[in-house]
Formats: C-alpha cells, structure tokens, sequence
C-alpha cells in the first residue's frame, strides 16, 4: 500500500536540487557534500578547514529560515517523535556516522553516485537496521511510533 | 573567500533541496523504511534524482585536474569495506529509523524551533564527540 501523503514532482526536483549541490560543490571546492563529515569535521578538534564547512552548514540554515517564513508546513510538526527517543537517535546517529564515516548523503548520494563499493554496503547496511527499527517501533511495540 | 562563498551557495541549494522534497518530515523517512504498512517512496525518488543528475556530472567534473578553487579534489580512494564501515553505518540505521531524521534534514529543521531537531542535532554532536574521544582517538579502530 502506497501512503496518501506522496509528492513525487517535489521529492523528484528536490533530489536533483541534492545532485547540483553535490556536483557544485565537487567541481568548485573538489569536496563531497556529506553532511556528517562536514558537520563533525566543523565541531571536532583537529580540523584545519573550518570555514568552508562553517559556510555550508550556514547555507542549510539559512535555506531552513527560508521555508520557515515561505512554507512552514515543511516542518510538519504532526507524528513528532518523543524528546527522549529523539536523544538516543541523536547518539546513535552522530556515533555511528562517525564511525561508518558518512551518512545517507556522503555514501547514499556521493558514494553511490561514484560506484564506492564501501558506500554500497553502508548504504545497504543503514537502510536495512532503518526498516528492521522501524519494524519493530511501529509493529512490533505498536506504540506511538510516527 | 570565493571557496567560502561556494560552500555557501552549495549548502543554500542543499537545504532547499532537502525542504522541497519534504525530507524534513520525519514521517516520510519512517513511512520509506516501513515496508509492512503504508509505504511512502519519496526518498527513493529523491535518491533517483539526485543520483541522476550527480553521477554523470561528478564523473564529468572528475575529469579535471583539479577543482575550480582548490588545488586537489578530496575524494576519499578505494578502501576496503571494514567491520568499522558496517558497524557504524548499522548503528546509524537504527538511530535514523527511531527518528526518521539525518544529520542534515535535522540541521535544516534547526530554524523551525522543533525541539525534537534541537535535542537531535544536540544529541548527534555529543554523539559524535564521544565516538571522537572512544574510537578515533583511542585506537579501537577495526
């Protein structure tokens, strides 16, 4: 069954805005768009190239500000998840994207994109504990999972 | 400064990207991983086109000695796949499942005052901070 709540042009043109992004951002900084290495590279100690990576995460923001004021309904606040599960994700995210070096960006689009056999099997391998998480949240406890 | 304002340019577009395609609500992530209810496939179609439109373009871009401002491109070489890649990657699974958020539709959701994204992204830093100070530093590398 296909959920009612589906707007394929958009989700179509956002990923290809997710493409010219990526692409801009190799051809001119010859860097990959993956957001938890930019991120952690911007919060760790250690790193020699701040600004760039304190630059794009502010083009983020900014484009959130944007469709705050412009669309707010982007940020659906119906089905929010709890604070405390929103917490333990949070961990678990920054740990393991840290240790898997990349996320649903950096290996989902970047490495993909570039056939990387690593982010084939990190890709494979975070959407499969996704399902299997969402599996058991929403049908096997069959709480309030959003 | 014109590398700066690149980064720029490429996070405006990516966060813009992000919104359009309603990747900021967590719902339409947990209903894309929900394969035994009602099944929302627009992170597949996100997926399709940001692949089609980067994949010719990065192997085109490639091509080049160099990038436009940088002296070399910093694309990581062949690696190869580690229990470290998959263990990592498998415990992002689990975190992103539980709450239908990445690192960057979170970030982007910061402006929103959600506090779930503001507990997220708090929690994802001290997450990686320690996954800094245990692994990386400390030589439990696999």
């Amino acid at each position: 069954m296909i959920s009612p709540h589906v707007a394929p042009a958009s989700a179509l043109a956002g990923g290809v805005l997710l493409g010219l992004s990526a692409s801009l951002l190799l051809l001119l900084n010859g860097r990959i768009a993956g957001i938890s290495g930019i991120f952690g590279g911007l919060l760790l100690p250690g790193t020699t190239d701040r600004p760039w990576r304190a630059w794009f995460v502010a083009g983020l923001l900014l484009a959130g500000l944007a469709f705050v004021w412009l669309r707010p309904e982007a940020f659906a606040t119906v089905g929010d998840i709890p604070l405390t599960t929103a917490a333990l994700a949070g961990l678990l995210v920054g740990f393991g994207t840290r240790t898997g070096s990349g996320c649903t960006s950096g290996h989902g689009i970047c490495g993909l994109a570039r056939l990387s056999r690593r982010s084939v099997a990190a890709t494979l391998t975070f959407m499969s504990t996704g399902a299997a998480t969402v599996f058991v949240m929403r049908h096997l406890l069959g709480g309030s999972h959003p | 400064m014109r590398a700066q304002l690149a980064a720029l340019l490429a996070g405006l577009l990516f966060g813009v990207g992000l919104c359009l395609a309603g990747m900021t609500q967590p719902r339409k992530i947990i209903e894309f991983l929900d394969f035994a209810g009602s099944w929302d496939p627009s992170l597949a179609l996100v997926m399709l086109g940001a692949l089609g439109v980067h994949a010719p373009l990065q192997a085109l871009i490639r091509r080049r000695p160099a990038p436009v401002l940088d002296a070399c491109f910093h694309v990581p070489g062949p690696r190869p796949i580690d229990r470290k890649l998959l263990a990592g990657s498998a415990l992002f699974g689990v975190g992103w499942g539980l709450a239908g958020f990445c690192p960057g539709p979170a970030l982007v959701s910061l402006p929103s005052l959600q506090a779930s994204a503001w507990v997220f992204v708090g929690a994802m830093a001290a997450g990686m901070l320690l996954q800094h100070v245990l692994v990386s530093r400390g030589g439990m590398a696999a």
